[in-house]
């Protein structure tokens, strides 16, 4: 952003570089740091580009200061520190929390994935005139209300770091279970969310939180092979062939889960992380230490109160003490407002009456959940199940 | 620097009911404020109730009208405002965190500046 102090022609530049980049890695590889790679051809193309317009218009000042210019030739070591700054100032600039949520993860993937507009949009399911709207809105913000390129001083650090890590872990979440339409997964935005996790711990390598965020992905992305079968139907944990889990990723992410851990009291993405791990170790489903699940998720809900948290921890309660416990847990959450269209509330009911061999409350709460689905892959299993337990029930 | 307009918007009724402590407390808030925060201040002023409020529709068109009330009837309404200068929104946002609001809360806006 220092070099081009421009945002539009920014954008146009990481656009720019993300369309190179499918181009030159499948021919020569994907570079170690994709991301500092992208950096590199977008500044690239910045100066380009701001070079002509000088050239083009001598009258006015120069936009290149002269400190960027010596840096393009300076030592690749001294470049990629400076890619990082302003690498790290855009994510924060992005993921601000003046701008409307909607529109911060938007902007993250248009300028720091150089996603396109239309990319974007399809995405979120919108049309494009749409999000080329909130775009421009967002955009008009920064410039106008003067939102900041900048990395926030230590007092206000955890708290905006927070709205940064929140942008990429609801961009995971989207792609992780689709929202709706035919796939259970939306690779594309899982990618993304990675590639900002990873590098996020590059930019920030001593944040728990950030440890704690990569692994909690990188945990949950180790699955992503056996959550469907070979026609594509949705798998649950109990059905997933735990040998094809990646194994090296789950390596990989078990050192930060500790580290994020060692933050007093840890964060919420380092105990969400941690109970992704709990599986990650778990050699079988009957295996799976749901006590200490269990009480992952009562830390998490005291310091974070939510029906979500909520609603999992009493699955979680269902499968250490029975079916019996689980359902007692869920009761109180059928008052709660936030969950009244959440899927996973009837669905988790109608799993604990399934066991219970109360077939016909069962069939009612996973015609309700199937209800409450867009995503054809949920929809499916869910039908899956009712038809089971109608059967049972006869 | 840039000029941002905090904009005080409180609930009248907790106002109406408040004793003359709250109203001293509030006070001495708003004095300190203005001390520690007074090389960024501009300007400011407390307003008088939403209810001594009139509208004005249609200016410098033949059909003016002219209504008893403030623009937007809401549970909150625009009480006082300080006008600050600041080198960007985080650093104006950190300056309208120490507003006195105590039956509300304030709205950021830059000022616009003609060319």
């Amino acid at each position: 952003m220092r070099v081009t102090r421009d945002l539009d022609l920014a954008e146009e530049c990481a656009q720019d570089a993300f369309a190179r980049a499918l181009t030159a890695w499948p021919a020569d590889g994907v570079p170690d740091r994709p991301g500092a790679w992208l950096t590199t051809v977008a500044r690239r193309r910045a100066l380009d580009v701001l070079r002509r317009e000088a050239a083009l218009r001598r009258a006015l000042p120069l936009l290149v200061v002269d400190e960027v210019e010596s840096q393009v030739v300076e030592p690749q070591v001294v470049e990629e520190d400076a890619i990082a700054d302003d690498r790290l100032r855009l994510v924060f600039t992005c993921a601000h929390p003046a701008l409307n949520p909607d529109a911060r993860v938007a902007l993250t993937l248009r300028l720091l994935c150089g996603l396109t507009t239309a990319e974007i949009a399809k995405a979120f399911l919108v049309a494009e005139a749409t999000m080329a709207a909130r775009l421009t809105r967002a955009k008009k913000k920064i410039a106008v209300a003067r939102i900041p390129y900048r990395v926030p001083d230590a007092a206000q650090l955890p708290e905006r770091l927070d709205a940064v890590l929140t942008v990429v872990h609801l961009l995971f979440t989207v792609g992780h279970t689709a929202p709706s339409g035919p796939d259970l997964i939306r690779a594309d935005l899982v990618e993304r969310a990675l590639d900002l996790a990873r590098m996020l711990r590059q930019l920030l390598p001593a944040d728990p939180e950030v440890a704690g965020l990569l692994a909690l992905l990188e945990l949950t992305h180790a699955r992503r092979l056996t959550r469907t079968d070979d026609s594509g139907r949705l798998l649950l944990l109990d059905e997933q062939d735990r040998s094809r889990w990646d194994r090296r990723a789950i390596d990989a992410a078990t050192p930060l889960v500790r580290e994020s851990l060692r933050a007093r009291p840890p964060g919420r993405f380092a105990l969400q992380a941690a109970i992704a791990a709990v599986h990650a170790e778990a050699a079988s489903y009957a295996d799976t230490d749901w006590r200490e699940i269990v009480a992952l998720y009562g830390v998490l809900l005291a310091r974070w109160p939510s029906p979500v948290v909520a609603l999992n921890r009493a699955v979680a309660i269902g499968l250490a003490d029975g079916p019996a416990a689980g359902l007692a847990e869920l009761e109180p959450l059928g008052r709660e407002p936030a969950l009244a269209t959440y899927a996973y509330l009837p669905a988790a009911r109608a799993d604990f009456l399934r066991r219970l061999g109360r077939y016909d409350e069962a069939a009612a709460a996973y015609a309700e959940a199937a209800l409450m689905t867009d995503n054809d892959v949920e929809r499916a299993f869910l039908h899956r199940r009712y038809d089971e337990v109608r059967a049972a029930s006869q | 620097m840039a000029e941002y307009l905090v904009l005080i918007y409180e609930n009248e009724a907790e106002w109406a009911g408040a004793d003359q402590g709250v109203f001293d407390e509030v006070m001495k808030a708003h004095n300190d404020f203005g001390s520690t925060h007074h090389a960024a201040l501009r300007g400011g002023n407390a307003l008088q109730p939403a209810g001594t409020a009139t509208s004005i529709r249609g200016t410098r068109t033949d059909s003016v009208t002219v209504t008893d009330g403030p623009f937007a009837e809401t549970k909150e309404t625009l009480g006082g405002y300080y006008l600050i200068e600041a080198p960007d929104l985080d650093a104006a946002i950190e300056i309208a965190k120490a507003v006195p609001a105590k039956f509300g809360g304030v709205e950021v806006r830059p000022v616009r500046v003609f060319d």
